[in-house]
């Protein structure tokens, strides 16, 4: 190991060019994430960071095709069609009656699994805490029945994707298949597009079940229900929004 | 330490090994080469992907120029071309060539391996989601070929897929199955894309070593970086559209399709869009040709200042202009479509955003100049290639403006113009910058040096090649040789241009045969190559300071401190014409 003192021959070190040359390590630089360095363990609040800039990363590119996708919906419910019948040019974007009181049902059980899925993440997040309160020899803490609030958002998330299921079914009922009219194709679109992300989080819930069942180390089930949770609050948002878009451009 | 033979003065500061999420060094043949977790194994995968890929798309390449003057020629392999088999082949060529060599290898390929060294981490952020990247660029590609093997062909919508062409089973041979498998493949690649992009971008900006400022990165990670900032805005409006057209074809939907008769049968659809289609797509497909380029420049910036032992001329205008060219990217998607049907208002503004990315282009341009400038260049194959980015990034840079002007854009659509600039600025350019990466890195990756004469030979077959080849098209497009057309030897207004065709053909089959001399030096050199020292360019950059080939973790269990900016070369009153990255000496703070 080199030590860390300078020749003195070369004090002045400035090209002016390649960004700063004389300064020294600057903490903007980020120390990788490798926490002191000390060999303290791993450093599992790195890794927390890391995996929710991942998530907002992703969740960039998950808005990016709920953009193209409104976009699509807005150019192509403006556009008119030509009729043979009348030789006109008329729009074929019907109106549709859509199964409001499902939709709204729905609404709040997604609601009522973000405030689940975010007690969850503070449970987890207490939980760590506390284990290294308990790691002190001495301490004990009392004994704990902790609320299974995962398995309840999973339990809510799988009502919310069943009562979509029964949203379609009653579309179909009026009418209303995918090929019908662009409406009902935006409708059965956007709304399958925002249930198969939704799905992805319950993989992943089912995936946090799974390590604390295994009993994997705290910190690591912390960080997989910390971004669970932020992408189910995202996904809740993303439904509102979806709604709205249907709402008013129906 | 790990520093290197040239490295100068190194310091390191112990590493957690377990700080990143970071998995052992692997022991099984499958962990270690397939289904590796080790960004630098999953570089080389990417690599020898599109490596494939190239030796794929460029035999296709060959089959259409022989097509267009011996049209009735039948070949071994393909046998008779007609007119159907050659758009195939001409959808398949440019389908390969984009996705899975030009965007798979200067990203894929390079970024994977050497970001994560130059920033001085131990790996990717994610590992997995690295490999799973990886593998699912694998099946797309599997997809596509399928695509070849299935009744009726691959597709003949061209790269582009434009509606109604590829939303109608009917539309003709290869747009059953073919353009379904067609549609799949992409939409794969976008997926495997959108989980590199998330992996490059956490790993930048999270990962970096102490002292590894924004900038203080080397100009390359600068490129990987905004491709992947690009890509990740990108691919997922492509893969919207992909749906959207799969729902077309699959499930009846008038998303793109209007009400159309196809051999005098009315098909089901009506009141869709195939402008909306070219939107969407062009919404991706114009940032998709910096995502191929970016990297390249990084590269060239790179190795200019290398081989010229210079500073890079303005390295801050540099970052900027890179920046700029991302931000412009993804406005000016519509100058595509002055064609297709679009309010001259929207052209206009089009047009202007256009000319505008001539302003970081000649930034870059200039300064990469202004780095050569009064420099005393090692001109070794690395820096040859470097050179030679920057004369067909000129080159097919300056008939951008040409295209950029709706009303010159008019007669030059889709003729021959057109393929000669998106080839010399996009594909050939982006070429020269893996090929320079690959005579550069060759030695940290594989431990042994390319050979110096065999690559001399090839950059020179392959420059001169490439611009015969070319710089023709520019007056055969002007001259109103349409592209896409299989057959124009029946064309009595296009017969004074057999022979400039003829000679096309030529050029293109001995620049083709140049590139199994790189081949055969790559693979040489892998095992029988004189044997590289650590730093054999003298570079200052990370990946420099580490052993040759790198250990699993990149540096050995240390983790380096970077003090200076990454091309401090010639720096008046240093020992050396190069100051290392992490070297002490100069730091007045102590």
């Amino acid at each position: 190991m080199v030590t860390l003192s300078p020749t003195g021959t070369l004090q002045d070190l400035k090209t002016g060019l390649g960004g700063g040359s004389t300064r020294p390590p600057a903490p903007g630089g980020g120390d990788g994430g490798r926490g002191d360095g000390n060999g303290n363990g791993p450093d599992y609040s790195g890794r927390l960071r890391r995996t929710r800039l991942g998530l907002v990363v992703g969740l960039s590119s998950v808005t990016m095709i709920f953009v193209a996708l409104t976009s699509a919906l807005v150019v192509r419910r403006g556009l008119p069609t030509f009729d043979e019948r009348t030789g006109t040019y008329v729009r074929d974007w019907l109106t549709m009656s859509l199964p409001v009181g499902m939709l709204l049902v729905n609404t709040l059980l997604l609601l009522v699994s973000s405030v689940s899925v975010e007690l969850a993440r503070r449970q987890i997040a207490r939980r760590t805490l506390l284990a290294q309160v308990e790691s002190i020899p001495g301490v004990t803490l009392g004994p704990e029945r902790p609320i299974p609030w995962l398995g309840i958002t999973v339990i809510l998330g799988l009502g919310f994707l069943v009562g979509q299921w029964l949203a379609w079914q009653e579309l179909a009922a009026r009418g209303f298949y995918l090929a019908t009219s662009p409406s009902s194709s935006f409708f059965y679109l956007l709304t399958a597009t925002h249930a198969v992300h939704l799905t992805g989080g319950l993989l992943v819930m089912l995936y946090a079940v799974a390590i604390s069942l295994m009993r994997k180390p705290l910190p690591v089930q912390r960080i997989v229900i910390d971004i669970t949770a932020w992408y189910w609050h995202f996904m809740a948002l993303l439904w509102i929004y979806i709604f709205a878009l249907l709402w008013f451009m129906r | 330490m790990a520093g290197g033979a040239g490295g100068g003065e190194t310091i390191m500061v112990a590493q957690d090994p377990h700080g990143h999420g970071a998995h052992a060094a692997p022991t099984g043949f499958i962990r270690k080469y397939v289904f590796s977790l080790d960004h630098k194994v999953i570089g080389l995968q990417y690599y020898f992907l599109a490596l494939t890929a190239v030796f794929v798309g460029m035999f296709l390449s060959l089959l259409m120029r022989i097509h267009m003057i011996w049209p009735t020629a039948v070949l071994p392999l393909v046998g008779e071309i007609k007119p159907e088999t050659y758009l195939q082949i001409l959808t398949m060529h440019g389908t390969i060539m984009v996705f899975f060599v030009l965007t798979t290898a200067p990203q894929g390929g390079f970024g994977n391996y050497f970001l994560p060294i130059q920033i001085g981490a131990p790996d990717m952020a994610f590992p997995v989601l690295n490999m799973l990247s990886f593998w699912t660029t694998f099946v797309a590609f599997v997809v596509l070929v399928a695509a070849f093997f299935v009744t009726g062909g691959a597709p003949l919508h061209g790269w582009t897929g434009y509606a109604p062409l590829s939303a109608l089973q009917s539309a003709g041979p290869g747009e059953q199955l073919g353009a379904d498998l067609w549609i799949t493949s992409i939409a794969l690649f976008c997926v495997a894309s959108l989980m590199g992009a998330l992996n490059f971008i956490t790993t930048t900006l999270d990962l970096r070593a102490k002292g590894m400022t924004l900038m203080r990165m080397p100009l390359t990670v600068w490129a990987w970086l905004i491709t992947a900032i690009l890509g990740l805005l990108a691919f997922g409006v492509l893969l919207s559209a992909g749906i959207l057209l799969l729902l077309d074809r699959n499930l009846g939907t008038s998303f793109y399709v209007p009400l159309v008769v196809v051999n005098g049968q009315v098909m089901g659809h009506k009141g869709g869009s195939p402008l909306l289609w070219q939107h969407l797509f062009w919404f991706f497909g114009h940032p998709e040709v910096y995502i191929a380029i970016l990297p390249g420049m990084g590269v060239a910036s790179q190795l200019l200042s290398t081989f010229a032992r210079k500073p890079i001329f303005g390295y801050r205008a540099m970052v900027y202009a890179i920046m700029g060219i991302g931000i412009l990217g993804f406005m000016v998607w519509g100058h595509h479509m002055f064609m297709s049907g679009m309010s001259p208002y929207s052209a206009f503004a089009f047009s202007v955003m256009t000319m505008a990315i001539g302003v970081p282009s000649a930034i870059k341009t200039f300064n990469w100049l202004g780095t050569l400038l009064h420099a005393r260049i090692r001109f070794q194959t690395p820096m040859l290639f470097a050179i030679g980015f920057v004369s067909l990034f000129v080159s097919g840079g300056l008939s951008g403006p040409f295209l950029a002007q709706p009303v010159l854009d008019i007669p030059l659509h889709d003729t021959a113009f057109v393929v000669a600039h998106f080839h010399l600025i996009m594909g050939v350019a982006a070429i020269f910058g893996i090929f320079g990466a690959t005579y550069y890195w060759f030695p940290k990756m594989f431990g042994r040096m390319m050979n110096e004469g065999w690559g001399r030979i090839h950059f020179f077959f392959t420059l001169i090649g490439t611009y015969c080849v070319f710089m023709p098209m520019h007056y055969l497009g002007m001259a109103g040789q349409p592209r896409r057309y299989s057959q124009f030897t029946e064309l009595n207004y296009l017969h004074p241009l057999i022979p400039l065709n003829t000679f096309i053909t030529y050029a293109a089959f001995v620049t083709i045969t140049a590139q199994f001399i790189f081949l055969f030096n790559l693979f040489w050199s892998m095992f029988k190559g004189e044997k590289a020292s650590d730093n054999p360019w003298q570079a200052t950059t990370l990946e420099w300071t580490t052993a040759t080939p790198p250990p699993h973790d990149n540096f050995g269990g240390q983790t380096p401190v970077v003090y200076h900016g990454p091309y401090e070369y010639s720096v008046p009153g240093a020992p050396k014409d190069y100051v290392m990255q992490t070297d002490p000496a100069g730091v007045t703070a102590h």
